[in-house]
């Protein structure tokens, strides 16, 4: 079964959320999601400097079979991503919460992550998607 | 072994070259190569050995069934290709004169019309040269007639959910959104989502019929009338016409402009992937806007019509003609066929599709439209299989060429989990169809017994099981010599 | 009946397992009023040997002719082992290697292919094919402008072929793509530096520079490089895989190499057959790989550990990735790239450096006959290789019917796409036109020209001060 930590803020279309102490937001995909995808082998993730706004696509992750949009949970600026992935794809598949992340973005308004589901939600909302 | 791996420094075939090297000086030095490139250096044999050894390692038409849903993998008649390798059609330069090519000429004059009737279109283009191309076209010319028209707020084209990749691949390359249609349960187009769907900004809808769901979608002339109604244009991918050739014209149902798959319906080889053919048929609304060039017969004599005279038109697609080589192929085919033999091709393919979907059903697979007729090819789904052995529909596939069958397609239509698309075509035999149907059965038995015989095939293959996670993330893509 | 198996026993057995009565009933779902009659314009069916006799009635009519034409498409010897082999029936009749276990033969091909491209051109990766090197360009400039991601014009030369800028501009022009021409130098018949000044400034996602150009002529591809590079455009380079036998390969241009590259590959393996079928080749940067339209074939192991080759990157493709895919291009010329790697085998790298400099030797010797005659002269003044220009003093059009006569394609009109230029036909003679076929077109050539200059026809006697 797929983890789906209770701390963290999820969007319908599989990205989790995290509120860091410096205020930026780090945004990674599900387990629930590296499961339906499989292996990984690339991710196109955007510039730091970018911005990018709620709802909207900004990274494509993709394994063997299929190639998934990714969508800002928030809106603001792309201040970091991570390095690791493009060497070591394989990490999103092992470490979806931790070493896994994709970017993280400064916020233009913090708020909206209030707007993201909770984890119970989530859960829910992806077990229907699969019927 | 690769084929640089029994090169040698130094080995070369003079019999096949030039005898000398000519001088060169002419070219000065700031445009020369400094370092040969990287080619094999064999004897002829050492080539012929090595590619001949590497074709033995196939699956092929003319070795195994290869019942490869939405491919049509059927017989490719050796008349076809040694009629259109005559020495002096092979030989013919593409700018030769057209007084040097009246009996060439003549064969795609005559594709063309035979093309036509087949469809009920009142043009036909042969130029695009690929299926993927004629769906270009098609939806281009779409665009063009819009634009024609000044009306251009036209932005979306219509797809089924279970269409192609490459129908909304194509409408994206013609700058158009993508906007997609659900299917109904029994595997119709959902009319009341349609109609929902069309309005102001439906610039066409692009269809398959027979579906790829492998059904013949029964309201076709009602979704003809609710997209022009709102203004918008029908366009006919006409990847499964093998189902109806003779039968039905997709004019007749409304269809404005259709691409045909040549290599598909009119048996020109595969060729591991090419070439391919996939000329276009207009009705008279978008004949004006056909690619070029387009071959015509007046006073006698056949010529090219070229932008010169077809001004409305979309274009060239390629740099000369089509794929001349492939266009005579099909010509061979059609006259061996004649028109008779059109309407057996779907006959015999629609037949040896419901045969072995009733066959499997017996065996106890499941149908994913088991109250339906099958078209020239059905859809089993393997998902119960995978539920109850683990063994999924990949692992199935790869069973099958132990057992010396192509694998249909598969995890293709995406709605219908773990499925098979089976087309058998109309050249195999029965007993050829109820050997497959006993080699699925054995499998099935197979996933329940021993279900890691199954996961670990193919065990007879060149190769076992290929690691496609590891090709894309350590891309390997070209050999280099080791220092 | 022709290419169906069935017995009537068959039948009977096979309708009575599906529950129906007869092979009518199996299409009762198609609604009766669409329902089409016989197929009143395709003729009845023919016998092998009928179609056989009329085929060769067929090509018989249009017999063989010597032929100087190239404009993209090259009369070259191909070995009698490439067409034996590629035509056998595990080659011909396979499809696209999906099932990669049953189709090492195809992929296995494929590498081979793509190392023998991306070594030809320099570059590092290259795809397994695309239809044509006129769409090849094409998708090489929507590749660019996505490579790019900033700027959506490329500037193409009148240099390049004139129906590839055409083809080009059919494909791309729905995708809010500017493509800019660039004059050529009435001199030289190559693009000048001075030529893209006008450019400057402006974004650019590349420059389009063919070596040989479509005149024949060598592109100064050093400086144009470096030039699109300075202004942050890609460098796409249309190259004849031939001529690369001879010619610096695009990898090496300038300071840092062209960034994609195409071309036909016709002039490798594949029969002129009145144009097609042929294949486009695509080569780039490892960097750019992803944004590389087409099929791609990898190097991998299988489950024991044994080396073996897959399609590789399909999230690229269309069944993948739909909407969002790089082309919605299925086919490689899976086929035709067979023939070229067993052709480029055969040859290997001092073959075709033989073949180059031999289509180069006859196309100098060519020139040097025909410009010693008045009425005919070069147009343009730089280097060649196997192609050029020729002005004459009479129509072309005339003089190269005058030719057919005598069996002689003489050349291509360039008075269509280049009026400019005057009564000009661009000329090649590849390693198969030898000293006879030359001398032969230069006999033909002196007897149609001093015919014309003693006895010129109506509109030209009626000006007699000419």
């Amino acid at each position: 079964m797929s983890q789906t930590p209770e701390n963290l803020k999820y969007a319908k279309t599989h990205e989790w959320a995290r509120l860091e102490d410096d205020g930026t937001i780090t945004v990674g995909i599900s387990d629930h999601a590296q499961e339906l995808l499989g292996d990984l082998v690339f991710m196109e993730l955007p510039e730091a400097g970018t911005s990018v706004s709620a709802g909207k696509e900004c990274a494509v992750v993709e394994s063997v079979k299929a190639a998934s949009d990714v969508y800002a949970p928030v809106s603001g600026e792309i201040t970091e991503t991570n390095a690791a992935l493009a060497d070591s794809p394989e990490i999103v598949n092992s470490d979806p919460y931790g070493e896994g992340w994709l970017f993280r973005i400064k916020p233009s308004d913090a708020g909206e992550l209030d707007l993201m589901l909770d984890a119970k939600a989530y859960e829910q909302a992806a077990a229907e998607e699969d019927h | 072994m690769l084929i640089f791996e029994i090169s040698k420094k130094d080995r070369c075939n003079p019999s096949q070259a030039p005898l000398e090297k000519a001088a060169v000086e002419k070219i000065p030095d700031r445009f020369r190569r400094k370092q040969r490139p990287l080619l094999p250096q064999v004897s002829e044999l050492q080539a012929l050995r090595h590619y001949t050894r590497l074709s033995q390692q196939n699956f092929s038409i003319d070795t195994h069934f290869y019942p490869l849903g939405s491919c049509t993998m059927k017989y490719n008649p050796r008349a076809c290709n040694r009629l259109a390798m005559l020495p002096q059609l092979l030989g013919r330069h593409p700018y030769a004169p057209e007084t040097t090519g009246q009996g060439f000429l003549a064969c795609m004059y005559e594709l063309q019309e035979m093309l036509k009737d087949i469809t009920g279109m009142a043009a036909v283009s042969l130029t695009p040269l690929a299926g993927a191309q004629g769906e270009f076209t098609g939806v281009a010319m779409i665009r063009a007639y819009h634009d024609s028209r000044g009306d251009t707020g036209r932005s979306e084209i219509l797809v089924p959910d279970a269409a192609h990749g490459t129908n909304p691949a194509t409408a994206t390359m013609c700058g158009y959104s993508v906007r997609e249609i659900p299917t109904g349960r029994e595997g119709d187009v959902d009319l009341e989502e349609l109609k929902a769907a069309v309005g102001p900004k439906t610039a066409g809808l692009m269809l398959t019929n027979p579906s790829t769901l492998g059904v013949f979608e029964r309201h076709i002339t009602e979704i003809a009338r609710v997209v022009h109604d709102a203004g918008g244009l029908l366009y006919y991918d006409g990847a499964n016409l093998n189902a109806i050739l003779g039968k039905v014209k997709p004019g007749d149902m409304g269809f404005d402009v259709i691409h045909m798959n040549l290599h598909k319906t009119f048996s020109t080889p595969h060729g591991g992937g090419g070439p391919g053919a996939g000329p276009v048929g207009a009705n008279e609304t978008l004949q004006p806007f056909l690619p070029v060039p387009v071959v015509t017969h007046e006073g006698g004599e056949y010529r090219w019509l070229t932008e010169i005279s077809l001004p409305h038109s979309i274009g060239r697609l390629s740099a000369f003609m089509g794929n001349a080589g492939v266009l005579l192929r099909a010509y061979v085919y059609a006259r061996l066929l004649g028109r008779d033999g059109m309407q057996r091709v779907a006959e015999f393919s629609t037949l040896n599709a419901n045969y072995m979907a009733a066959q499997l059903a017996k065996a106890g697979f499941q149908l994913a439209y088991p109250d339906r007729r099958a078209s020239h090819e059905f859809i089993i789904t393997l998902k119960q299989l995978k539920d109850e052995t683990g063994v999924i529909a990949m692992d199935v596939a790869k069973r099958l060429l132990d057992k010396g069958y192509h694998a249909p397609t598969t995890y293709f239509p995406l709605l219908v989990p773990e499925c098979f698309l089976i087309e058998p075509t109309e050249s195999e035999d029965k007993d050829v169809l109820d050997g497959f149907i006993d080699a699925m059965t054995e499998i099935a038995a197979e996933a329940k017994d021993s279900p890691e015989q199954v996961k670990g095939a193919p065990h007879t293959t060149p190769v076992r099981r290929l690691d496609d996670v590891r090709a894309a993330r350590q891309l390997d893509l070209r050999w280099r010599p080791r220092d | 009946m022709p290419f169906i198996p069935h017995t009537e026993a068959d039948i009977k057995a096979m309708l009575e397992a599906v529950g129906v009565d007869s092979i009518e009933t199996l299409f009762d779902e198609i609604p009766a009023e669409l329902r089409c009659g016989e197929l009143t314009n395709v003729p009845p069916r023919m016998n092998e040997f009928e179609v056989t006799r009329l085929m060769l009635e067929r090509a018989e009519q249009d017999g063989y002719y010597i032929n100087f034409i190239g404009a993209g498409a090259y009369e070259h010897h191909i070995p009698a082992a490439v067409w034996e082999i590629t035509t056998r029936g595990e080659f011909y009749s396979a499809y696209t290697p999906y099932q990669a276990e049953a189709s090492q033969g195809t992929l296995q091909v494929l590498y081979e292919f793509q190392t023998m491209m991306a070594s030809l051109t320099g570059m590092d990766v290259a795809n397994a094919s695309l239809y044509d090197g006129a769409s090849a360009l094409a998708e090489a400039v929507l590749m660019a402008v996505r490579t790019h991601r900033k700027a959506r014009r490329v500037l193409i030369p009148t240099t390049v072929h004139p129906v590839y800028r055409q083809v080009t501009h059919s494909i791309v022009t729905n995708q809010d793509i500017e493509l800019l021409s660039v004059p050529f130098s009435k001199q030289g018949g190559h693009t000048v530096l001075d030529a893209l000044k006008s450019h400057e400034g402006g974004d650019l996602a590349a420059l389009v520079i063919p070596q040989p150009n479509f005149f024949g002529v060598l592109e100064d591809v050093d400086e144009l490089t470096n030039w699109a590079h300075r202004h942050n455009a890609l460098v796409i380079a249309v190259v004849n895989p031939v001529a690369l036998a001879l010619l610096a390969p695009p990898g090496e241009w300038g300071d840092a190499g062209a960034d994609i590259v195409v071309g036909e590959g016709q002039p490798l393996g594949a029969p002129l057959s009145s144009g097609g079928p042929y294949f486009g080749f695509m080569c780039c940067r490892q960097a750019h790989v992803r944004q590389m339209p087409g099929r791609i074939v990898g190097r991998t192991v299988d489950a024991t550990g044994n080396p073996g080759f897959t399609l590789t990157l399909q999230a690229r493709e269309q069944h993948i990735r739909r909407s969002k895919a790089t082309s919605n291009i299925c086919t490689n010329q899976g086929l035709l790239v067979t023939a070229a790697t067993i052709h480029m085998a055969l040859l290997g790298p001092e073959g075709l450096e033989r073949v180059a400099a031999q289509c180069h030797a006859n196309t100098l010797a060519l020139l040097e006959k025909l410009t010693a005659m008045s009425g005919v002269e070069r147009v343009f003044d730089r280097p060649v290789f196997h192609e050029a220009v020729l002005r004459l003093s009479s129509p072309a059009n005339d003089v190269l019917r005058a030719l057919e006569g005598q069996g002689i394609l003489g050349g291509y009109n360039l008075t269509q796409y280049y009026p400019e230029l005057g009564e000009a036909i661009l000329v090649c003679a590849t390693e198969t036109r030898g000293h006879e076929d030359i001398d032969k077109y230069t006999f033909h050539m002196e007897r149609i020209m001093s015919k014309r200059r003693l006895d010129p026809p109506c509109a030209v006697k009626a000006n007699p001060k000419d």
